[in-house]
């Protein structure tokens, strides 16, 4: 079980947190003309990815707040946590 | 039976306390502090089971979490539990225990026909022998494997015990109590660190229980005694016997299983039979040990084959001779130890060394005691086939492949000593870089990856000198790093025999003309030859060798069979051990029960259970109760002797009738406010937000990025900027998560927030044409007619002193009201509705007659929104916004949302008008075609009528717009049914929605 430094709250067990994919992911702006392309870019591709990975989590039996893990996803090593807006 | 083999004078066991018995149905005593495997042995008892494949004979190999034969099915408290190593387990009043793998029993084996044809049972026996013909496997061999393998029997009723899981943190953990153990959690707990000591046995200490060292002025035992005494009173440390350090996880989380009741007749009130811990550490110590390995020779199996550490805790632990004429087989100085204690009993033992001429002290010590000592001897074969009775040894030449003047010896044990192996199972479990270390030919810690360090004799080191000086000093230097604190502790003078080099000597070559069994992994009957079958076959990787010959995968993982394994694989190929590598260590270390593992996530507490305010309301009322996720909803109201389908189908007709009251607290509910609440709606549902007026509800559909409906709800406008969302029951955590997701990280500028209230309302749908007949009554100051409350409206009022709020929506497709009051008085408006609603002929309605309802009348649900469907499958496309931008809108361009035939919710009728069609049928043109039938839909929803006192459902199907009025078929295979149906609107009941505003 990982041990996961919450922005807000601090060390908790994994347990009280919920995953929340790739946090280099961009939603298009809304309202804009994009390609087929770059929609399906989107909404269906990630890289799976060995080593370095940004992502989210939500402490969703804590303060419920979304934030940005720095984590390797081969050793499960954390490197950094942040808060959503921050970044690395 | 009389104790004929134990000891007056030497042990540790209660001989006050006489323990009563059962093996095999016979009577036995021993004493408190035994375990099964001691006492047995000190009745004599030897024969213990069968092994695996060739059901010989197995008697007791070790003396704890190592013993890879002695295992039994247990019986305690009218439980029975399967593969419970008699090593570990503790005698207590009126223990029963059974052999495994027999039958008809251990002495008259059947199964042990396999020994004499074992010739045709090599590696990789079961895949050669049992693939063809392929209808054989089911029938015949399946059944064969299954009765004539395994060992236990699982028990198959409810574990009445109770399991725990605790959580705890601390600065250190220290896995195994041994002199290591002991010396590096007094240095840390000395120097203020928090610390947890684990010790798997019983008895702390380790082998200091059992060795002749002095460390400062006390034996290794007193030392140790007194060690834990002063533990035991430091409020900074936690020490636990019984307690199994099993597993070691990311992030410095080790569990451990605690044995709380598992020595005791039965467990005592309040207290759990085992409690799992998850234990945070800042730091570990892995101070686990190490254990014995065998040599291997012919027929190393038989019962009296036993490792010479062992032979030695039973003798000094439980005053337990395992045999009166011991032969001692060692590649190194531990056997004289075990030979000096028998010497000292008086038992006169016979050691071989397989050494030509070690000089040491314990060697000496046992040349002054006139041991009779054989160098440059191996045993070449165990004689006696439930016991043994002598041995077949000789000399061996110094390139130990000759062998020569061959006899027989008679003994009625052989205790082998083949060196060490350092247990680093928890060092590699945390991704440690293990590494080979020739002087003692096995695998130690290497570069940590975690904050563990491994010291003792799981690190390699033998002498207890440097054992103590290093375990003082990681003690102190890891608490110093944590505490900040500076108390050092000095190191005790040590007094101990200085052992010689071991001889890396350990499988002894077969004789001319002699094909005995040389057994690896005792366990699963593996022998050197199925090794080297294996590789003749060309297994090279030791992960392939070990599947293929099931090397080490056992239940007892190998402990006492991986390296012997790797290193006949070395020696075969050429190759030093290193490059073979080792194969992986998996937890757990030592099997953990199923109970300890779930805990108390038993039942109905496996997940919470929510209750609504009115649940003892719908209880008293005869309710039938259905899980809806973690709700518990009242399904109907029986009435006499009502089966569901006569109750949902009165309270349904009952709500077209007249009036019926259903509970809706379960839906989700989320409140959002903010000056950008509209705009988040706005782009959140498909549907236009922005000009929803105050005091005005709207329905909305949302969607994934993908363009799948995600969930659908009324939100109402209660003021200018204060939002009121309903959800689904199902999707009201995740609607939550998702509202959160886009507010905090892809649109943060929005100033809007939102936060869960579905405990804080309590709910009542009034539906039915007398709804508003008693909301007047309900409320007699508040205007609720057709204009004073329109559908689609809402409105505040005062129930009786109680605030309020009051929608005008409908789920049933009647005219219907909701009426939401804070949770507490969720129960008074439900009895006010009930007694002022009798007059209307009010009945309650559960999610039955609630899923009749909406049915009929075409209102998707969850079963439609699966998560594969989009607005346009659901006819819902009128509420998809083409003015603005919503979530998963540019995903509803796709080719395959958008082809002419795309699919489409429908209604469906049994042309007999009789037939129910069972939900997940196909929908097929042709009933009789040939498979695979092409599939045209499925039926998502199936109700009784109570509009039209027939059948009807909801269906998924493809083209669905131009389907109304075919003929198809409704296939349910599972049901074995082939219903001819047509196919009609969705809408079923009021298709122009005429009720709901009327
Ligand atoms: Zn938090």
């Amino acid at each position: 079980m990982l041990h996961i430094k919450c922005p807000h709250c601090g060390m908790r067990s994994q347990n009280e947190f919920a995953y929340g994919g790739d946090a280099s992911v961009k939603r298009p702006e809304l309202n804009k003309e994009i390609s087929d392309l770059e929609w399906d870019n989107f909404v269906y591709l990630r890289k799976s990815l060995r080593g370095k990975h940004l992502e989210l989590w939500q402490h969703i039996s804590g303060c419920r707040q979304w934030f940005k893990v720095q984590r390797d996803t081969a050793t499960h090593e954390i490197f950094k946590t942040l808060k959503a807006n921050e970044d690395i | 039976m009389s104790q004929n083999f134990r000891l007056k004078n030497i042990g540790l066991i209660n001989r006050d306390k006489k323990i009563s018995f059962k093996f095999n149905g016979k009577s036995y005593f021993g004493y408190e502090g035994d375990t099964i495997a001691s006492a047995l042995l000190a009745n004599g008892v030897h024969l213990i089971g069968r092994s695996f494949k060739y059901h010989r004979p197995r008697g007791f190999f070790g003396s704890g979490v190592d013993e890879p034969y002695a295992i039994v099915q247990l019986y305690r408290n009218g439980e029975s539990v399967a593969n419970i190593k008699t090593t570990e387990q503790e005698l207590f009043e009126g223990l029963e225990a059974t052999s495994v793998n027999c039958w008809p029993n251990v002495n008259f084996d059947i199964g042990a026909i396999n020994n004499f044809l074992k010739i045709f049972l090599p590696a990789g026996f079961y895949y050669k022998t049992f693939m063809w013909p392929k209808s054989f496997w089911h029938k015949v061999y399946e059944p064969f494997i299954r009765k004539a393998a395994g060992f236990g029997v699982a028990s198959t009723k409810h574990d009445k015990e109770r399991y725990e899981h605790k959580y705890e943190y601390c600065d250190l953990l220290v896995a195994g109590s041994g002199p290591s153990g002991l010396a590096s959690t007094y240095a840390a707990a000395k120097n203020g660190a928090r610390v947890i000591l684990a010790e798997d046995k019983p008895r702390f200490g380790g082998t200091l229980l059992t060795s002749e060292v002095n460390i400062g002025n006390q034996t290794g035992k007193e030392w140790a005694e007194s060690i834990i005494a002063e533990l035991k009173e430091m409020p900074n440390v936690i020490i636990k016997n019984r307690s199994q350090v099993f597993g070691y996880y990311d992030h410095n989380m080790l569990v451990m299983s605690e044995r709380i009741s598992d020595h005791l007749p039965k467990t005592k009130k309040y207290s759990p039979k085992e409690r799992l811990w998850y234990i945070r550490a800042k730091e570990v110590i892995i101070s686990s040990g190490s254990i014995e390995r065998p040599l291997i020779f012919g027929n190393n199996d038989t019962p009296g084959v036993i490792l010479s550490s062992a032979a030695k805790e039973y003798l000094k632990v439980y005053g337990v001779l395992v045999g009166k004429k011991p032969l001692i087989f060692t590649n190194n100085d531990s056997g004289y130890e075990t030979a000096v204690e028998f010497k000292k009993n008086g038992v006169d033992p016979v050691i071989l060394d397989t050494r030509k001429n070690p000089k040491s002290e314990i060697i000496n010590e046992a040349k002054n005691l006139d041991i009779d000592i054989k160098f440059s001897y191996v045993v070449v074969a165990a004689k006696g086939y439930k016991k043994v009775r002598s041995a077949e040894i000789a000399k061996i030449s110094e390139d130990k492949k000759e062998l020569s003047i061959i006899e027989n010896i008679n003994c009625d044990c052989i205790c082998v000593s083949g060196f060490w192996t350092p247990t680093i199972h928890l060092a590699s479990q945390s991704g440690n870089k293990t590494k080979f270390n020739k002087d003692i030919d096995a695998f130690v810690p290497g570069q940590s990856k975690q904050e563990e360090t491994t010291v003792g004799s799981a690190n390699g080191i033998f002498t207890l000198e440097e054992t103590l000086k290093n375990s003082f000093d990681m003690g102190y230097e890891l608490s110093k790093k944590i505490t900040k604190n500076d108390n050092k502790i000095s190191v005790p003078s040590v007094v101990e025999k200085k052992s010689t080099e071991h001889d890396k000597f350990w499988c002894v070559p077969l004789p001319k003309g002699k094909n005995y069994k040389r057994f690896l992994d005792f366990q699963n009957d593996v022998a050197v030859s199925d090794v080297e079958i294996a590789l003749k076959e060309g297994y090279r990787s030791i992960e392939h060798v070990k599947r293929y010959t099931t090397l080490g995968m056992a239940t007892d993982q190998g402990k006492t069979s991986n390296l012997n394994g790797l290193q006949l694989v070395s020696n075969i190929e050429n190759k030093i051990v290193p490059e073979i590598g080792h194969t992986t260590f998996r937890p757990p270390y030592t099997p953990v029960t199923i109970g300890a593992i779930v805990g108390r996530e038993v039942g109905k507490h496996s997940k919470p259970t929510r209750k609504s305010p009115i649940h003892k309301w719908h209880n008293e009322s005869n309710a039938v109760f259905v899980d809806a996720g973690v709700w518990v909803r009242p399904r109907y109201y029986k009435q006499g002797n009502e089966t569901l389908f006569e109750g949902s189908k009165r309270e349904a007709t009952n709500v077209r009738k007249n009036v019926g009251v259903c509970d809706v607290t379960t839906l989700g509910k989320i409140d959002i406010k903010g000056p950008d609440a509209a705009e988040l709606l706005n782009r959140v549902y498909t549907n236009a937000w922005l000009k929803l007026p105050v005091g005005k509800a709207r329905y909305g559909v949302m969607l994934r990025e993908d363009g799948i409906v995600m969930d659908d709800g009324t939100t109402t406008r209660i003021s200018e900027n204060h939002y009121h969302m309903t959800t689904t029951t199902a999707q009201a955590a995740n609607v939550l998560s998702h509202l959160e997701y886009y507010i905090q990280v892809v649109w943060p500028e929005l100033n809007v927030n939102v936060v869960s209230t579905t405990e804080q309302w309590a709910g009542a749908a009034i539906a039915g044409p007398n709804s508003r007949k008693l909301l007047q009554k309900l409320f007699p100051n508040l205007d609720v007619s057709n204009e004073g409350l329109p559908f689609m409206g809402y409105t505040e009022g005062n129930l009786f002193g109680i605030f309020a709020r009051i929608f005008r929506i409908s789920f049933s497709g009647e005219l219907a009201y909701e009426v939401n009051v804070g949770s507490d008085n969720g129960n008074f408006m439900w009895k006010k509705i009930i007694e002022i609603g009798k007059e209307f002929e009010i009945q309650p309605y559960g999610t039955e007659a609630l899923s009749t309802l909406r049915i009929e009348m075409g209102h998707v649900a969850g079963s439609e929104l699966d998560g594969r469907t989009i607005p346009y499958d659901n006819s819902l496309e009128g509420l998809v916004s083409k003015k603005k931008d919503f979530i998963g809108k540019r995903s509803l361009n796709r080719k395959a949302f958008t082809v002419e035939d795309r699919q489409k919710v429908v209604g469906v009728v049994p042309i007999d008008k009789k037939t129910s069609i069972p939900e997940g049928s196909h929908l097929v043109k042709d009933a009789n075609a040939k498979l695979p039938n092409p599939k045209l839909g499925y039926i998502s929803a199936s109700c009784w009528s109570v509009e039209h006192d027939n059948p009807f459902s909801l269906a998924i199907l493809r083209d669905g717009k131009n389907m109304i009025g075919q003929k198809l078929f409704a296939l349910s295979p599972l049901k074995n049914k082939s219903i001819a149906v047509e196919i009609v609107s969705s809408h079923y009941v009021d298709p122009k929605g005429e009720r709901v505003r009327s």
